[in-house]
């Protein structure tokens, strides 16, 4: 028996749902001190005079630093790689953005930490007038890349003569908003020196080993002095990805009053201090044949980072292979605002390019009066065009298809505003999913206890994905012994390093080096049998034994076997330990890696109110192997009801005059509710890759919310026939004039 | 949080004896003061609790009417029987606000008396507002203004009244019941809500010490055809865009009496009487209704992010009233 690929419970699920699994602010210090970030309420400028004084005498105030009196950090603040952020640590005076820090108070209570936050008086010099949107920007350039590492543009075939002679073309410009990442639990970090060069955090992140290397790189420590400790992350989508100013200002802070300091965020912390999905302007040109073969391809982003760093949301990037043709441009341009540095957001380009790309689709299909699912498959992308290479695995006509049937396309009238439900409005929309299958250098360590027990680790995060259970599951089936078995331990640098959980590569990369990790134990147990007098496995070659249930078996012969608590016990050792390291992927640089999807929404509008209702979504999903349906359902749940969230709710409203963030909670900043989301309809569909990695598995965290808000978008054109190209699409957009 | 004194008022006369010290504050089901106190917008040096006065009786008054105290909880208010089966619209507006947790401690009294979403109101480390800091201006007008009143604004605010309950009962009529320390009064529910004007930091007509003690809903022909209709982004959980409480008391398929008011677009729980006037003896028909919805609104002061509220406030009337009709 095997547990890959059954529906297992998390092995956590009893300690969350019970509130005994402890969250980072949770962990009991003793001497604790309270923080909290006072920010800035101008966008730029500089500092001209901040008063400590009255919040100093304020009850239970041990500091109010400022950065007149705060640790000058030996340390680098340059990111210690492209995906490191540049922070705000009262080092200086200047203003970047509205609410960076400019000031933490520490207290005996997070009250009067708080209460004397208001009592800091800053007085500034503002800068010119801040700039807060796009198509208000001075500054627009062309990055060096898209995301960390793909080129900024590309470019094949000749677009402008394709373009120009093609029979049936559309061009139309799709804008999306800034969102939030929101997690339940906001970012809290507690800090623990032991004396000046030793430094423990208790920080909600998804990345421990990145927060180690960028605090010990601050503060001039041997990273092997910082210990990170994480066992359970309240969701973070991309805002916990990499380490941001408080984790560091906790660090100081502790440092000033010699105490542990413990810094939580408030809800409007969390809408400026941790980035968000930048703001985006998408242009797409799109011409085919009239038999709807594509024949161009043109799609231009423009989207928002800061003044001072740089987050370049990399939309495009699915454009250069989603579908085949030869004459294709993208590029990506950044406008520098007066507002905090955007972050990876779920899906960071594919989520909103997606939306665009997808758009562009639908409405090239009505150009050719071609239905928008034939449009794809007419155009289906056997290769990838853009790197001219294969696929590891490739099944995307089959999610079409699936999906297609399980929906029921067939039923869809094709014209606009052409099926309805009593007062609602009724429409069908489809777009393609996609996200890529990646895997980073991991490790992992298995052990077999004195009591024969199983401990696997390795230093990764679970956010909630199902991490614990689903290593677990690995564990156990590469060693060979039942699931209930084996404890699996994660969050704590002093466990084997491995990637920041992100990317959609936590199952693929540290999931690769837990199997590795979970066959050297195996074979260790194998060669202890084998050179075993007393085992009925004895003399027999290695590779003429197998491992299962917690046996070790003679191939073809499964009644010679040995308990493996028998060949441990036998054996007479205290321990055994297998270390196992990967690597990235050598065949990514052959063979091109993606999950594919095929997503269908049917929505509901009112006809005189312009309310918008999602009431059915199929989506399918080829993602290689899938460890566990029941972690992965929720995964899909949980991209899918984003996507339709970005379609239909989510966007941080800026003030357009001073570059303020208004959107400072939940009641404003909305994410669909329950009663938003009907029934999700998901269906995996089976896929070998045996290239991938050694798991098979491509990862599934993202791609949920590719596609997802295109076709809740393309859905409510065919309800309405208005066709809204700004999200979210809310009834501010569709309300009708009333008739009579 | 401010530094503030906690008194549990223990009858009512105590609660305005000591609610009518400077700067104190009721304390009822605290959703609305605790929140504002945390983010700095309320500033009170006491809090006097409510919560052990009693008021927390449902009774059938002499007329048919009810009277509520105000310390019933919107979720024992909506799940009243007497009053579900007399006015469906209380139970309607009731229930489409916040959620049930918040339902279960906010009260009937307290209702009545939240304070407005605006997200610059409620931004008191750095955005003007009148209504928190008088003479700073109105951040709101020219900034995010999306959910802002159309009716009843001025120049110097916009900021909606949140309030579901208050629109229901002012198309039924209500009326308030308070006590202060020159005894008790009673006012129609309509003169409690003041417009912003030149004062948006006056939000209401209650003397400093006044306690509202009940909400009183008389008994009326059109209560037992009445409607809540809201309308927001999402499903649940969330501010109006525009709400209508509509009531109407029909002759055959004529319309004898209706009463009309509406939330989410308004300074105050805005009653429409010209759209009552409208519907006033004419045929209930989508015609009637269209037409009467549009009285509501001519005197709509939009700004450019929120003037679909007149379309959308005409729509929701005219889908209320046809819901009902």
């Amino acid at each position: 028996m095997t547990s890959i690929g059954k529906a297992l419970d998390r092995v956590d699920a009893k300690k969350k749902v019970t509130g005994t699994a402890t969250y980072a602010s949770e962990v009991s210090v003793a001497n604790i001190a309270y923080a909290t970030i006072v920010t800035s309420g101008e966008a730029n400028g500089k500092l001209l005079a901040i008063d400590r004084s009255r919040a100093e005498k304020a009850p239970g105030v041990f500091a109010v630093i400022t950065w007149e009196n705060a640790q000058k950090l030996t340390g680098t603040n340059t990111p210690a790689s492209g995906t490191d952020r540049k922070l705000q640590l009262l080092q200086d005076d200047k203003v970047l953005y509205h609410d960076m820090p400019i000031a933490v108070v520490v207290a005996d209570t997070h009250e009067r930490a708080q209460q004397a936050a208001r009592l800091v008086e800053a007085k500034y010099a503002p800068g010119t007038p801040p700039i807060a949107k796009m198509k208000d920007a001075n500054d627009v350039y062309a990055p060096k890349t898209a995301g960390p590492t793909d080129k900024a543009d590309s470019e094949r075939g000749n677009f402008v003569t394709a373009y120009d002679a093609a029979p049936v073309k559309i061009e139309q410009t799709y804008t999306t908003p800034i969102e939030t990442h929101n997690p339940m639990e906001p970012h809290a970090t507690i800090a623990v020196w032991q004396g000046n060069d030793h430094l423990t955090l208790y920080d909600s992140t998804q990345g421990i080993f990145g927060v180690r290397k960028r605090l010990a790189g601050l503060f001039g420590l041997d990273k092997e002095n910082v210990r990170v400790i994480n066992h359970y992350v309240g969701g973070g989508f991309g805002c916990k990805g990499t380490p941001w100013s408080h984790v560091a200002l906790a660090a100081m802070a502790a440092r000033a009053i010699g105490r542990p300091v413990k810094l939580a965020l408030t809800r409007p912390n969390m809408q400026s201090l941790v980035g968000h999905r930048p703001a985006t302007s998408q242009r797409i040109s799109l011409a085919c044949d009239k038999s709807g073969k594509l024949l161009a391809i043109k799609h231009e982003v423009t989207s928002e980072t800061s003044r001072f760093d740089e987050f370049s949301e990399p939309s495009a990037l699915q454009t250069r292979f989603l579908y085949s043709c030869p004459n294709v441009i993208t590029t990506h341009r950044l406008a520098r605002l007066d507002i905090p540095t955007p972050t990876f957001t779920r899906a960071p380009g594919e989520s909103s390019g997606t939306y665009a790309l997808e758009s562009a689709m639908d409405e090239l299909a009505y150009a050719a009066g071609i239905d928008p699912l034939k449009l794809r498959q007419i155009n289906h992308a056997d290769k990838d065009e853009d790197k001219n290479q294969a696929y590891s695995s490739k099944s995307l006509l089959i999610c079409y298809e699936q999906a297609a049937a399980k929906f029921g396309w067939a039923k869809r009238s094709a014209k606009p505003r052409s099926m309805r439900d009593g007062r609602w409005l009724v429409g069908y929309g489809m777009a393609t999913a996609t996200y890529p299958a990646r895997q980073l250098p991991a490790s992992a360590v298995a052990k077999m206890k004195a009591d024969g027990s199983v401990l696997v680790q390795a230093g990764t995060q679970d956010i909630g994905t199902g991490t614990y259970t689903i290593m677990t599951q690995i564990a156990a089936d590469s060693i060979g012994v039942p699931f209930e078995q084996v404890t699996f331990e994660l969050g704590d640098t002093v466990y084997p390093e491995t990637p920041v959980s992100g990317g959609s590569f936590t199952a693929s990369s540290t999931g690769s080096a837990v199997k590795m990790a979970g066959l050297a134990l195996r074979q260790q147990l194998i060669d202890l049998a084998i050179k075993d007098t007393k085992s009925p496995l004895y003399d027999l070659k290695a590779d003429g034994v197998e491992a299962m249930d917690g046996y070790l078996v003679a191939k073809g012969t499964p009644t010679k076997r040995d308990k493996i608590s028998d060949v441990f016990a036998r054996s007479s050792k205290t321990e055994l330990v297998a270390n196992a390291k990967t690597d990235v992927n050598a065949h990514m640089l052959k063979v091109s890696m993606h999950s594919f999807g095929a997503t269908f929404a049917e929505v509901g509008v009112d006809e005189d109110l312009g309310i918008v209702r999602l009431r059915r979504f199929t989506g399918a999903y080829a993602a290689g192997t899938i460890l566990n349906p029941k972690t992965a359902r929720s995964q899909f749940y949980g991209g899918i009801i984003w996507g339709v969230g970005m379609a239909l709710l989510e966007a941080s409203e800026r003030d357009p005059r001073n570059a303020r963030n208004m959107s400072r909670d939940l009641a404003d900043y909305h994410v669909p509710v329950n009663a938003d989301i009907p029934d999700l309809d998901v269906i995996m569909v089976p896929e070998t890759d045996e290239l991938v990695n050694q798991l098979g598995a491509k990862g599934i965290g993202e791609i949920g919310i590719t596609g997802a808000a295109a076709a809740v978008a393309n859905a409510v054109f065919h309800a309405t026939g208005k066709r809204v190209r700004d999200l979210p699409i809310r009834l501010d957009d569709l309300v009708e004039e009333n008739k009579s | 949080m401010n530094p503030f004194t906690y008194l549990r008022a223990t009858d009512e006369a105590a609660a305005v004896s000591a609610g009518a010290a400077a700067k104190a504050a009721f304390l009822a089901g605290g959703t609305t003061i605790v929140d504002l106190m945390r983010l700095h917008v309320m500033q009170p040096d006491a809090i006097v609790d409510l919560g052990a006065i009693g008021l927390t009786q449902i009774e059938n008054t002499a007329d048919g009417g009810v009277r509520i105290g105000a310390l019933v909880t919107n979720t024992a208010l909506a799940d009243h029987q007497t009053v579900g089966a007399k006015y469906p619209v209380v139970v309607e507006a009731i229930r489409s606000g916040a959620s049930a947790q918040i339902r279960n401690v906010a009260t009937t009294g307290g209702n009545l008396l939240q304070r407005t979403r605006c997200p610059y109101f409620r931004d008191a480390q750095v955005s003007a507002c009148n209504k928190r800091a008088p003479g700073s201006g109105c951040a709101a007008i020219g900034g995010v203004n999306r959910s802002h009143a159309v009716l009843g604004v001025s120049n110097k605010c916009i900021a909606t009244h949140p309030s579901d309950f208050a629109v229901a009962l002012v198309a039924l009529e209500a009326s308030v019941r308070i006590r202060g320390a020159a005894g008790t009064r009673v006012i129609a529910l309509e003169e409690l809500h003041t417009k912003p004007g030149d004062h948006p930091e006056i939000e209401h007509t209650l003397k400093p010490g006044e306690v509202i003690t009940h909400v009183e809903i008389p008994a009326n022909a059109f209560a037992k055809k009445s409607h809540y209709l809201k309308i927001r982004d999402r499903a649940s959980f969330a501010f109006a865009l525009a709400s209508a409480a509509v009531a109407l008391d029909m002759q055959g398929a004529t319309i004898r009496d209706a009463r009309v008011a509406l939330g989410g677009v308004g300074t105050v729980p805005w009653r429409a009487k010209e759209t009552e006037a409208a519907l006033r003896g004419k045929p209930a028909t989508r015609a009637t209704f269209v037409e009467a919805a549009k009285a509501a609104l001519v005197s709509a002061k939009t700004q450019p992010t929120n003037a679909f509220k007149v379309e959308l406030a005409q729509a929701t009337i005219v889908r209320a009233l046809e819901e009902i009709a």
